[in-house]
């Protein structure tokens, strides 16, 4: 895919500027943005949060959400100013001419129709097709999509369809008016791995197939990689640059893209193996838990050794999660137990005592939730530090001090401090430091990273690893991200469906020979290489049409 | 007859709006400093719930000055019109109208406070027991409130009246256990949505006691919440209080009370006499003016979270 | 569908349990009386004699759950009791009261369930406008008043002037068109202070529904406004409305009461108001029982339609 210089121009947004409401205040969220799209081109819009990219692609249809409104440039759609024309004309060029993809297939499929009377709706009110003739096209649509069972599954409601089936679908809804332009705002990022490699082949074939023009929003810059012919960089609501996707890969210009890509190349030293005979220090040993008659953890054991990292990784309802509830004593296993230093720990952590609460302490993912908006620093942190270690006067503030600076925040700024008055990275560093007050032997990492943005991501992983370092904690890192896994763990969990597919050293799981499932993952991880989805489609449409 | 009333109406919004004005004003300027800034942004009709509640409250606190008659002292003929000795004549007995007025507001505000204060502490206690203890006592207790909620507030008062009987304690902890139910359920609901956070997973895994884990970290995060409720709840304690006076059965005579004072003068109202209307009027609008505190609290509340 | 009747059929079990531990709360009342009952109506002139026969005849001398029974069966036949004012059957009593009450009702029912929705849906769509401003002012002011204050302003106003009787004195025999008359006011009363309650709610819930990602969905895909109403929001819309409905319409129970005494009509209200200064207990046990009853029946009809118009329910995975 190449850029069409020649080709008229589809699309054009001149020197954009979008307020959003806040507080009764309006701010500016997209400033001063200039985007231009030939047909048949796809545009990949990339971004941290805050850089305003939903703002834009929304903006390129003429629409803004509720307490957002423009406040200056042009949208020309194929010579028609869409700020300046009739709602009845922009009504007409929305869904016929310029579709749109949402990130929610669940929540942005209607949930009272029909999946094919949504289909049909589009083709039928812009008077594009018969009701017979949009339903029969859309079935053929479901079928280019892949789906299973096209020619019944639009009589399915949403809530009967999974995830990924229903962003295909959403996609196939989209080109039901054959229009010139599609707006995929993230329609991969709520989905797993593997079933966003099937969604991305998808959305990749049917474009290519009717040559629509599309701008493509990711955060993650593998998969506008594999999208786009062109890559925009935005940075709250400006331009950082933009480039053909090759070029954008190899020579990024501007120092935030440089510091965005370098993101992904970060890695550990790897640690010389473990010596045979040193003692765990968690062991969990043939755990099965259920969550009323139905288990969702099937006979797993593992140990931690100390200073050394185990990572559990797993897609959404493979129980990784559920394996911290049980070591942390939330939820009583049904078979098996956990040992620490040795000892087995009772099921219930309220049956446990305040010394063995003390060494196992927890990270969570969502920062938000995890610290009490209405506590400071001071006693978010102090606390434990108080309970545990029986610090108090002068001594718990030193501590605090101490903790504070161990997570890079500067204390005098920082101890009076409500949660809200912190960053997403600064509030997951507070959750760190917490952890430590306690002065654990273990801390349970749960997808500490995977609601920041990348550098800042970066810079958790960074400071937990510096901590290993110099405390010899222990962690059990449980996330859903191959490259998180890659980079800092010595152990490597695979699970799938409750049970463990694959456990070993991280060099031995990443190497050949893999479980099939272990195999499948690492292919669907989307690669920096542009090419990376084309082979894996060549690959996919081989054994898909043959036997057809 | 009806133009006049219209510009009445008209005069006393004016009046209103000037007086809310200036109160904003005055709290802006005599309030310390971040309370200063809220009420620089309240809105007008948040000032003007303020400024009533402050007038209710000091009528309350200065009856005895202001009163011109003991309140239950017969001082004249039956339903006298307004005069200078009687401003706003006297009532069916030929006791003075605005003597008690005045003493109302001690008596029926201080009632339904001393109600929604019970039902509050009660209901609040047990519904954020009930979220955070979960388990059997969470369903026993909700499923006791949710059929307790299905009889209607009013009948059910009227039938542990008919039980009872009808004296001033026995009124207030009556509505008090009504009530406390409809507090239960929003406290709970609360309280939930707050158990439901990891810092509260955290808190326990800690090792935190039962007490520290209600009032240090469940209790600061509800209370915006709450605080709201307890204008609402007292909004409905006062018009049920006043309605059960109203029907002759709550606060007994001859204790000056606005619900029963609109009953036993309504006759002057179908001779076009408005007096009757007045202990009616003084308590729609105490209750606008709690809502309106209520609303601005509320719109504050979801505003920050944003 | 299968699913769904299974779900039906437990919310009507739940709702039958419920009346049942409605009626054990209820009866259990006259279990908390301080005091004898019998010496309490009779008086303390009363002799020993007197009492005893009294207590005999209502059933007192036998245990607790054995009074239940009983007064359960006759409730369940009809039965409730005799007066202890008047020594006249309950169920007489009550019979000729309970058609006026539902009468009036439905009367303020019918004006305020449509009034209530157009105002709401209006309210949501053209939000943060001077209409929706001023319809919500309006309501506000509504919900703060008493009723008494309500009925009695529209009395000052339309019935002091000679449009509408401020008695509503109906009986058996008052023809339809009449008894729309003599009642207006108070039917208007209930009116405005249960529109008031369920325009906001109404509007909440549909503001709460617009603001949904499949309703951005439908205009993205350029589909009319009225379109995006009827066809995206409406479907959805429907437990909630008539979640709201039902919800309400219990607070129409609550107004009735007290409008039923200012405009002196006999219903069942005023019935139980009566009986509270008379300690007439049978009476009010059983108009509690029937407002508890109704106002059960109204969620249960409210959660079952909610169910079959939900999809999800409708056509399980």
């Amino acid at each position: 895919m190449t850029s069409k210089e020649n080709g008229s121009k589809l699309l054009n947004l001149t020197d954009i500027w979008i307020e959003g409401q806040s507080n009764g205040q309006w701010t500016p969220l997209v400033r001063g943005v200039n985007l231009s799209l030939h047909r048949g081109e796809v545009l990949g819009l990339i971004g941290e949060s805050g850089a305003g990219k939903s703002t834009l692609g929304l903006a390129a249809m003429g629409f803004t959400r509720d307490g957002c409104r423009f406040s200056g440039g042009s949208v020309r759609f194929n010579d028609v100013d869409l700020l300046k024309t009739s709602e009845a004309e922009k009504r007409r060029l929305r869904g016929r001419s310029i579709a749109y993809v949402a990130q929610s297939a669940a929540a942005s499929f209607n949930p009272a129709h029909r999946l094919i009377s949504q289909h049909c709706e589009m083709p039928v009110k812009h008077g594009v097709m018969s009701r017979d003739d949009a339903a029969r096209d859309g079935m053929e649509l479901y079928r280019r999509m892949r789906l299973p069972n096209p020619t019944e599954i639009g009589f399915r409601y949403p809530h009967q369809v999974s995830g990924g089936q229903l962003q295909r679908a959403m996609t196939a809804m989209a080109m039901s008016c054959r229009p010139d332009l599609i707006i995929f705002d993230e329609p991969t990022t709520a989905l797993d791995v593997t079933t966003q490699i099937e969604v991305l082949r998808a959305i990749r074939r049917i474009v290519t197939d009717f040559n629509t023009a599309a701008i493509y929003i990711s955060h993650d810059l593998a998969v506008v990689a594999q999208m786009a012919d062109r890559i925009k960089v935005l940075l709250r609501g400006e331009e950082v640059e933009e480039a053909e996707t090759r070029t954008m890969l190899s020579q990024p210009k501007e120092d935030y893209t440089k510091s965005l890509w370098a993101v992904r190349s970060y890695a550990r030293d790897v640690r010389p193996p473990l010596a045979v005979d040193k003692p765990a220090l968690l062991q969990v040993a043939g755990v099965t838990a259920s969550y009323g008659s139905h288990d969702v953890l099937t006979d797993i054991s593992f140990d931690v050794h100390p200073a050394r990292t185990v990572a559990v990784v797993g897609e959404s309802g493979s129980g990784k999660s559920t394996i911290a509830r049980v070591i942390t004593g939330l939820l009583r296993p049904r078979i098996g137990q956990v040992l620490l230093d040795g000892k087995t720990l009772l099921a219930h952590y309220r049956d446990r005592n305040r010394e063995e609460l003390r060494q196992v302490q927890m990270i969570y993912q969502m920062a938000d939730t995890a610290l009490n908006p209405k506590l400071r620093l001071r006693e978010i942190i102090g606390r434990p530090a108080e309970m545990y270690l029986g610090l108090k006067g002068k001594q718990l503030q030193e501590r605090i001090r101490a903790l504070l600076r161990m997570i890079e925040l500067e204390p005098d700024k920082f101890l009076d401090r409500l949660p809200s008055e912190l960053s997403g990275g600064q509030k997951q560093r507070v959750g760190i430091a917490r952890a430590l007050a306690a002065e654990p032997k273990l801390i349970i990492c749960d997808e500490v990273t995977s609601a920041l943005d990348q550098i800042v991501a970066e810079g958790v992983l960074k400071l937990l690893d510096r901590l290993q370092a110099e405390l010899g904690l222990s962690y059990v890192f449980i996330t859903h991200d191959l490259a998180t896994v890659r980079a800092i763990a010595d152990d490597v969990i695979v699970m799938q469906k409750g049970r463990v597919v694959e456990q070993g050293m991280k060099e031995d799981v990443f190497q050949p020979p893999h479980h099939p499932y272990t195999a499948r993952l690492l292919a669907s991880v989307p690669q920096m290489d542009p090419d990376w989805l084309t082979r894996s489609l060549e690959k996919f449409t081989d054994s898909l049409d043959s036997p057809q | 007859m009806t133009t006049v009333l219209i510009l009445y109406a008209a005069l006393s919004i004016a009046a209103a709006i000037c007086a809310s004005w200036l109160f904003r004003r005055v709290l802006v300027r005599f309030s310390p400093g971040n309370l200063s800034e809220e009420f620089a942004t309240a809105p007008l009709s948040a000032c003007f719930g303020m400024l009533v509640i402050l007038i209710y409250v000091l009528v309350a606190a200065l009856a005895p000055l202001l009163a011109p008659y003991e309140p239950d002292h017969i001082v004249g003929g039956e339903f006298l019109p307004w005069s200078t000795m009687h401003l706003l004549g006297t009532d069916n007995l030929g006791r003075d109208m605005l003597s008690r007025l005045v003493y109302g507001a001690r008596n029926t505000v201080s009632i339904a406070f001393l109600s929604t204060a019970i039902a509050f502490i009660a209901g609040t206690s047990l519904g954020l027991l009930a979220a955070t203890v979960g388990g059997w006592l969470d369903q026993a207790l909700s499923r006791f409130i949710d059929v307790i909620i299905t009889i209607p507030g009013l009948v059910f008062s009227l039938l542990l009246l008919t039980v009872f009987g009808t004296s001033i304690s026995i009124l207030i902890l009556v509505i008090a256990v009504i009530d406390s139910s409809r507090v239960f359920r929003l406290a709970r609901a609360v309280a939930i949505d707050v158990v439901a956070m990891d810092y509260i997973e955290a808190a326990r895994l800690r090792g935190e006691t039962l007490w520290r884990l209600i009032t240090r970290e469940i209790l600061p995060n509800a209370t915006a919440p709450l605080v709201a409720e307890f204008g609402l709840r007292f909004c409905f304690v006062f018009l049920a209080i006043s309605a059960l006076s109203f029907l002759g059965v709550g606060i007994q005579p001859p204790t000056a009370d606005w619900g029963s004072m609109v009953r036993e003068n309504a006759a002057l109202i179908t001779f076009g006499d408005i007096t009757p209307l007045l202990p009616a009027g003084c308590i729609a609008v105490l209750t606008v003016a709690v809502n309106f505190v209520v609303d601005w609290m509320l719109h504050r509340a979801s505003g920050l979270k944003e | 569908m299968e699913r769904l009747s299974v779900i039906i059929a437990k919310r009507l079990a739940l709702g039958i349990l419920t009346l049942f531990v409605i009626s054990l709360i209820i009866f259990s009342a006259t279990e908390m009386l301080p005091g004898d009952i019998a010496q309490t109506v009779l008086g303390q002139s009363a002799t020993p004699d007197t009492v005893a026969a009294f207590r005999r005849e209502l059933g007192l001398d036998q245990s607790a759950p054995t009074r239940y029974l009983n007064w359960l069966t006759g409730v369940a036949h009809g039965d409730l009791g005799m007066s202890l004012a008047n020594r006249r059957p309950v169920s007489e009593l009550i019979a000729s009261r309970v058609g006026n009450t539902i009468f009036l009702s439905a009367y303020a029912a019918a004006i305020a369930v449509p009034l209530s929705l157009i105002l709401g849906i209006l309210s949501a769509l053209y939000r943060n406008t001077t209409f929706d401003r001023s319809v919500n002012v309006a309501a506000l002011a509504a919900i703060s008043f008493p009723e008494f204050f309500v009925a009695y302003i529209l009395v000052f106003f339309l019935a002091q002037t000679g449009y509408f009787p401020s008695m509503a004195n109906v009986d058996a025999n008052t023809a339809f068109g009449e008894k729309l008359y003599k009642t207006f006011l108070p039917a208007l009363t209930l009116t405005l202070v249960v529109t008031a309650h369920m325009m906001r709610m109404t509007r909440a819930s549909i503001i709460n529904l617009l603001a949904l990602p499949y309703i951005e969905m439908a205009r993205l895909k350029g589909m009319s406004p009225l379109r995006v109403i009827v066809y995206h929001a409406v479907p959805n819309a429907l437990a909630p409305i008539i979640t709201v409905i039902a919800l309400n319409l219990g607070w129409l129970i609550a107004g009735v009461v007290v409008v039923e005494v200012v405009f002196v009509y006999p219903g069942l209200g005023q019935l139980m108001v009566d009986s509270v200064s008379k300690r007439d207990l049978p009476v009010a046990q059983a108009v509690a029982l029937l407002f508890a009853a109704a106002y059960v029946l109204l969620n249960l009809l409210a959660d079952v339609l909610g169910m079959i118009t939900n999809p999800g329910l409708s056509h399980p995975k």
